[in-house]
């Protein structure tokens, strides 16, 4: 132990510690402080504070060295994290760099992290759907992984609480397995969106094109005002960090709400290494922390602690974390800790043109960035040979077709002049994969990170389930775009690793069964009550929804159980 | 914005496939050892800010020169040109000396700016032959890089975008249906 003397101690005690200040991370912590619970916040990064460290947020173009593109050299550095559409000039700077924290890639997984308050936050996609029990109940249904233990009926009531507070734009569409919500302002979908929306209505019994819902402010309400956020501006800049608030992230919305309460510490630079088990107590007493400038040790104690370091490392964190009660990981009595780690699958597109509604174009910049279509295989019943289903984005665009021939005043004139294209649509892929225990992550037993914590290996690939699917999406897609009347249709598909989704999950999976799961109903692990896991990693199965939504209404559920249990003395 | 996206959509500005873009996306296969010091050598400046003027002269709105298109090419080469093609663009600057000289016997920096088009027109003739039928492995063409350096950074200039193109960095709407004139003013990348 780093320090002995008892006033250090109790400078160190609080009612609760959350490992991660990022999507779920930050619900815990405004959900915590809102009751009055004095709260430490972990942060393995730096501090990056609203407005104040987005320094890219209100450049101009001409104002970034290199006009956006990256040099060479860091591109060169950063094979992994260049994959990342994102990582640009202009956002760089949030992304962990290659070299800084190194993983063993057991296969290939392209693992893309944020480490700074925040997290991934700042730089997610902002989709937003809800899961239904067509979701939940799958693993059950089509025997695969262990049945969820829950359904929609338990988590719906925390959709509405966070998606009130994050502020979720979209229509009530009315579709089952795509659940409505608490909804702002849908933004619009375009001539030739809206033009196969209906074309798929009319023809396809349970197939849908929507207008994609997402954490954007279309109209703020008192709530996200009291936040200190303003309304969406269309600038779509948003991996800048964003100076209206306009869209959802933990670093405007649940981090600073939580400071303002004056309940919360807030600490970056803080890895830490594990939680503190002990035995006579049976119970998690605190964490373990390595602080990430002075390399120093030092210990933090709380009632219960929520894991929130973002899916592979809460993996991590839990793996590291042995004692003589748990010796290959806290919690993991079942052995299935680090396993059935899943992900979705972004391996196919489809690009057609189409002919018509030439009186269109588009204004101003979609946030929502067009389209999204719910899952529709396999949805009522089993109809195809592969397993579960894909979501897909749709998007209709036309583009700057100026011919850049030749040299002078003519080359000038007629590159200034709006000389749009034909329309042009796209869409991509989001596939279910079904959890393995072959899918793992694991310590390295030799390798270790720069603070002494062993180096995550990862073993995660596709299958044939995979495969069979995005056969399918290809199809599907080819006949609705074919009946659509869209032409010169073209799919690709690409071989990129796992891990680009940035949407890994799983390794902690919720279950009924201690003897097959981590954790049970309220996220907390079966073993040790005390210490819950609320994003990616609890993750039973990963349906084809963005995520993020899903883990702040898993997060705030389960502080408010945490705070019944402590009520009651459970705790 | 994001690098792809600026690029693409710079792309479509040009109206096509951006050789420089191929470049920028895929990064440097061998370690630069190029040194690129003179091209930040004034004179260097001077000239490739005359040879962007004559692919984008000053019109009713200001030219590639005044949004010092020489001086982000130097950079740009620089930082984000592989080794390969670091030699060929600084090859291609005296090349295209070389071809001024033994058209009309005159330097491009002597040439009036009728000569300096009429050659510029002819090397872009020539560079767009030469793509055609070149293959993946072949070097690119210098004046192709110098063309598309010259539009990229003009019209992510201020001048470029602001002035030339129409630049509105908040929206602050997004209209789904609205109604398309061709020939309104293009609108910059943001």
């Amino acid at each position: 132990m780093a320090n002995l003397n008892i006033d250090s101690v109790k400078d160190r005690t609080f009612d609760a510690i959350v490992i991660g200040s990022g999507m779920s991370g930050g619900w815990a912590a405004k959900e915590f402080t809102d009751k009055g619970l004095k709260t430490l916040v972990l942060e393995r990064g730096r501090d990056v504070k609203h407005l104040k460290d987005y320094p890219t947020t209100n450049l101009y173009p001409w104002e970034f060295p290199h006009h956006g593109v990256l040099p060479d050299d860091v591109q060169k550095a950063n094979p992994i994290v260049n994959r990342c559409y994102a990582f640009g000039e202009d956002a760089a700077h949030f992304f962990v760099k290659d070299a800084e924290h190194p993983y063993v890639q057991e296969k290939p997984f392209d693992w893309i992290r944020g480490y700074q308050t925040g997290g991934k936050s700042l730089l997610w996609a902002r989709q937003t759907q809800r899961w239904s029990d067509f979701d939940f109940e799958g693993p059950a249904r089509d025997g695969f992984a262990v049945d969820w233990p829950i359904r929609y009926a338990d988590i719906a009531p925390w959709y509405s609480y966070v998606e009130k507070f994050a502020g979720i734009s979209g229509n009530r569409d009315g579709i089952p397995e795509l659940p409505d919500g608490e909804f702002l302002p849908a933004f619009p979908l375009n001539a030739v969106e809206t033009f196969f929306s209906n074309h798929v209505k009319k023809t396809y019994k349970n197939r849908h094109v929507i207008s994609a819902r997402c954490a954007h402010l279309s109209k703020p309400n008192q709530i996200h005002l009291d936040q200190g956020r303003g309304q969406c501006q269309e600038r779509t800049l948003c991996q800048r960090g964003c100076p209206f608030g306009g869209y959802f992230s933990a670093n405007s919305s649940t981090i600073p709400w939580a400071l303002k309460s004056g309940h919360c510490t807030l600490r970056p630079h803080s890895v830490v290494e594990s939680i503190i088990y002990d035995e006579k107590k049976g119970k998690a007493t605190g964490v373990r922390v390595i602080d990430a400038n002075t390399k120093e040790a030092i210990e933090y104690y709380a009632n219960v602690i929520f894991v929130n370091a973002a899916a592979l490392n809460s993996n991590l964190i839990l793996l590291n974390s042995t004692s003589g009660r748990f010796p290959n990981g806290l919690g993991n009595d079942s052995g299935t800790l680090g396993k059935y780690v899943a992900f979705h699958n972004y391996s196919a597109h489809i690009n057609a043109e189409y002919d018509g509604a030439k009186e269109w174009t588009t204004d101003g910049r979609n946030p929502a960035g067009g389209g999204y279509i719910p899952r529709f295989r396999n949805v009522y019943k089993q109809e195809t040979n592969f397993l579960r289903g894909y979501a897909a984005g749709f998007s209709a665009y036309r583009w700057q077709q100026n011919s850049s021939d030749g040299i002078g005043q003519d080359l000038k004139n007629n590159l200034v002049k709006k000389d749009l294209s034909g329309w042009h649509v796209g869409s991509h892929m989001m596939g279910e994969t079904i959890p393995k225990e072959t899918n793992y992550v694991a310590l390295d037993k030799s390798l270790k990170d720069p603070w002494g914590i062993p180096q995550l290996k990862i073993s995660v690939d596709y299958d044939d389930n995979d495969e069979k699917m995005k056969k399918d999406y290809v199809e599907q897609m080819t006949e609705m775009f074919t009946s659509a009347g869209f032409t010169n249709i073209k799919a690709s598909t690409d071989h990129r690793a796992p891990g680009l989704d940035i949407h890994e999950m799983g390794g902690v999976r919720m279950g009924n069964d201690p003897k097959t799961s981590m954790l049970d109903k309220w996220h907390r692990l079966h073993a040790c009550k005390n210490v819950y896991v609320t994003d990616g990693a609890s993750m039973t199965s990963t349906s084809c929804q963005n995520p993020s939504l899903t883990y702040m209404a898993f997060t705030a559920r389960a502080v408010d159980h945490a705070i019944g249990e402590m009520k009651k003395g459970n705790v | 914005m994001n690098r792809r996206d600026a690029i693409s959509r710079v792309g479509l500005i040009l109206g096509g496939t951006v050789i420089g873009a191929e470049l920028f996306m895929s990064g440097c296969k061998s370690g630069s050892t190029v040194n690129t010091d003179d091209l930040f050598a004034k004179e260097t400046t001077a000239f490739l800010n005359e040879v962007g003027e004559t692919i984008l002269p000053e019109t009713a709105t200001p030219g590639a020169k005044a949004a010092n298109v020489g001086g982000f090419m130097a950079i740009m080469v620089r930082d984000c040109y592989t080794a390969d093609d670091q030699k060929v663009f600084k090859k291609g600057l005296s090349q295209l000396d070389e071809a001024s000289n033994k058209k009309f016997k005159k330097s491009f920096m002597e040439a009036d700016a009728k000569q300096r088009t009429e050659l510029l027109t002819d090397l872009d003739k020539e560079a767009k032959e030469y793509s055609k039928t070149k293959k993946p492995e072949d070097p690119n063409h210098y004046f192709s890089m110098i063309k598309q350096l010259t539009l990229l950074g003009y019209f992510t200039s201020e001048v470029g975008a602001t002035k030339a193109l129409r630049y509105l960095p908040v929206p602050g709407k997004y209209i789904g249906d609205y109604p398309y004139k061709k020939g309104d003013r293009a609108w910059a990348i943001s």
